[in-house]
């Protein structure tokens, strides 16, 4: 018998909600068997905490006496550029931006040991920041140089959004040549020394609802330790890749753009996170409640992680040409394991996402549905799923002619 | 028998002594170097794995005290930012000692001090600066 959000949100009012987390749930429902688990479960936690480089917040500062248009003009926090293309005290804060010259990353392979998602992570631990900007000047915004210290609790507006998110599956990065390499995959030693993934697997959010039955435009979601909402598909969303009989993606396929209010969330969930030679990320806690209508609904919960299959791609040579296939493919039961046999080698494998802080979101989420503090939402508008055409395209470049 | 492993700190008249040759001669110890530096103003650093008789390993730390190295165990000097660590398993695979390990159960990281051989390739790995070495 197929529920209803409203039914499920009638016994979360009444505390009453029956909530596994996707962990818990491959075991209970393969004991009691799925339709008599689709009838007692009302809802599925799932949780990832990974590296997530298209996040950003933007901000509304307040107006200064007299006033002064940032719009236009260059403003930073902690001497991180911030994007002004807005009206007079808007801003965008990018995760990956990183303070002009910073001597630390010059060294080779650098440092990035600071940037756009630190202070973010600074912000929401409460601490004060630099603002400092210089503008123009208008009749209306006479002002044209700014210094002070600022913190949240001082802006009108701050708010997280990311505009991509939530990777339904991704690749495993090794490298095949013979030296190191320094990647957004992490460092990755020479001839194959190491594998390494990153996605929370059977716990990640879409692996569990891969033909978005469920998530879509409104779904209330749990962001970076506090309440998030899903804005739609995040970039480079791409549905229609292989998939396994059980529908699961075995490639990066569908994203999802999140947006919440960065007053309510936690530095623990929302971390400023540093690649060696390559740059400056956020990580980024987010939690996804499946509610259980049905029984094919349950079934894509019951994913484990001997079930999901991802690509292994040489970002030695591969990845940075754009050469497209793959050197073979593995599943997560043994990417944690702690090592793939690869080509004949046995290759010792690291994880980028944690699966300890995953399963915490999970289980916090779960407890929030459980005690009557977070109700589920009906979608406004679906994800574009397998059927809806969407092909991911490469940048054709057409060259500019000189005059 | 002994194992400890320890950080030697050698004052700058010293650096040009073979301390390393007498600790294996005159008291048996077996010496495993895993790192050795001298600094600028001529301090020597030294982290070693000793292995040997608990006779032979009093009467050593003795001698190197004696001629005024400066001995403190390894551990000091190695931190495992605990708040910091998001146990995400990216140091796993690189640390040749397991000295930093996952229990696969529950995929939690553990830091096991004694293991550590400060040879610091988890400083590049860690996404999250959680491992500090000072040396």
């Amino acid at each position: 018998m197929a529920k209803t959000i409203e039914e499920i949100n009638e016994k979360v009012r009444k505390g009453r909600a029956v909530v596994f987390t996707a962990e818990e749930i491959i075991e209970y429902a393969a004991e009691k068997g799925v339709k008599k688990a689709a009838q007692e479960v009302d809802v599925v936690t799932t949780g990832t905490f990974g590296p997530m480089c298209s996040s950003g917040a933007y901000f509304n500062v307040g107006h200064t006496k007299p006033r002064i248009k940032l719009g236009g003009g260059k403003t930073y926090l902690n001497d991180v550029p911030v994007f002004t293309g807005f009206a007079a005290v808007d801003f965008f804060l990018g995760a990956t931006a990183m303070p002009e010259d910073d001597p630390r990353n010059k060294i080779f392979p650098g440092k990035f040991a600071y940037g756009g998602a630190y202070i973010i992570e600074e912000l929401v631990a409460g601490k004060d920041v630099r603002l400092t900007a210089t503008a123009y000047g208008t009749d209306c915004y006479p002002r044209k140089s700014l210094e002070t210290y600022i913190s949240l609790k001082d802006m009108n507006e701050a708010v997280l959004f990311n505009m991509r998110n939530a990777y339904q599956n991704y690749n495993v990065g090794i490298n095949l040549s013979d030296k190191v390499i320094y990647t957004y995959m992490g460092v990755l030693q020479p001839k194959m020394g190491n594998a390494n993934y990153c996605s929370a697997g059977q716990l990640s959010p879409l692996l569990n609802d891969p033909f978005y039955k469920t998530v879509g435009v409104g779904t209330r979601i749990f962001l970076g330790g506090g309440i998030g909402y899903v804005v739609g598909n995040g970039t480079q969303h791409n549905p229609a890749v292989k998939r396994t009989e059980g529908g699961v993606p075995k490639t990066s396929a569908g994203t999802l753009a999140v947006t919440g209010d960065l007053k309510m969330m936690s530095p623990k969930w929302l971390r400023g996170t540093s690649f060696t030679g390559y740059g400056v990320t956020l990580t980024v806690g987010i939690g996804i409640p499946i509610p259980i209508l049905d029984e094919e609904i349950l079934r894509y919960t019951m994913v484990g992680d001997e079930e999901i299959w991802a690509q292994v791609v040489d970002y030695s040579e591969a990845y940075p040409q754009c050469i497209p296939g793959s050197l073979g493919e593995v599943n997560y039961k043994q990417l944690k394991s702690g090592k793939i046999t690869f080509q004949g080698k046995e290759v010792p494998t690291s994880g980028l996402s944690s699966y300890l802080k995953a399963r915490e979101i999970a289980e916090i989420l779960k407890e929030w549905i459980e005690t009557g503090k977070f109700f589920l939402t009906q979608p406004v508008e679906p994800i574009p799923s397998v059927d809806s055409g969407i092909v991911f395209k490469p940048l054709k470049e057409r060259p500019i002619k000189k005059k | 028998m002994q194992k400890k492993r320890v950080v030697l700190n050698y004052p700058s008249h010293l650096v040009d002594q073979p301390v390393i040759s007498r600790l294996v001669k005159d008291f048996d110890l077996m010496v495993n170097i895993s790192r050795a530096r001298i600094t600028p103003r001529e301090e020597g650093r030294l982290v070693l794995e000793l292995t040997g008789k608990r006779v032979g390993m009093e009467a050593g730390f003795k001698y190197l005290s004696e001629i005024g190295v400066e001995v403190q165990p390894l551990a000091q000097d190695v931190k495992w930012h605990e708040d910091r660590c998001t146990h995400c398993t990216a140091c796993i695979s690189i640390c040749p000692t397991k000295a930093l390990d996952v229990q696969r159960t529950n995929m939690e990281v553990s830091f096991k001090r004694d293991k550590c051989i400060a040879c610091e390739l988890c400083i590049p790995v860690c996404p999250y600066q959680a491992m500090e070495i000072l040396f």
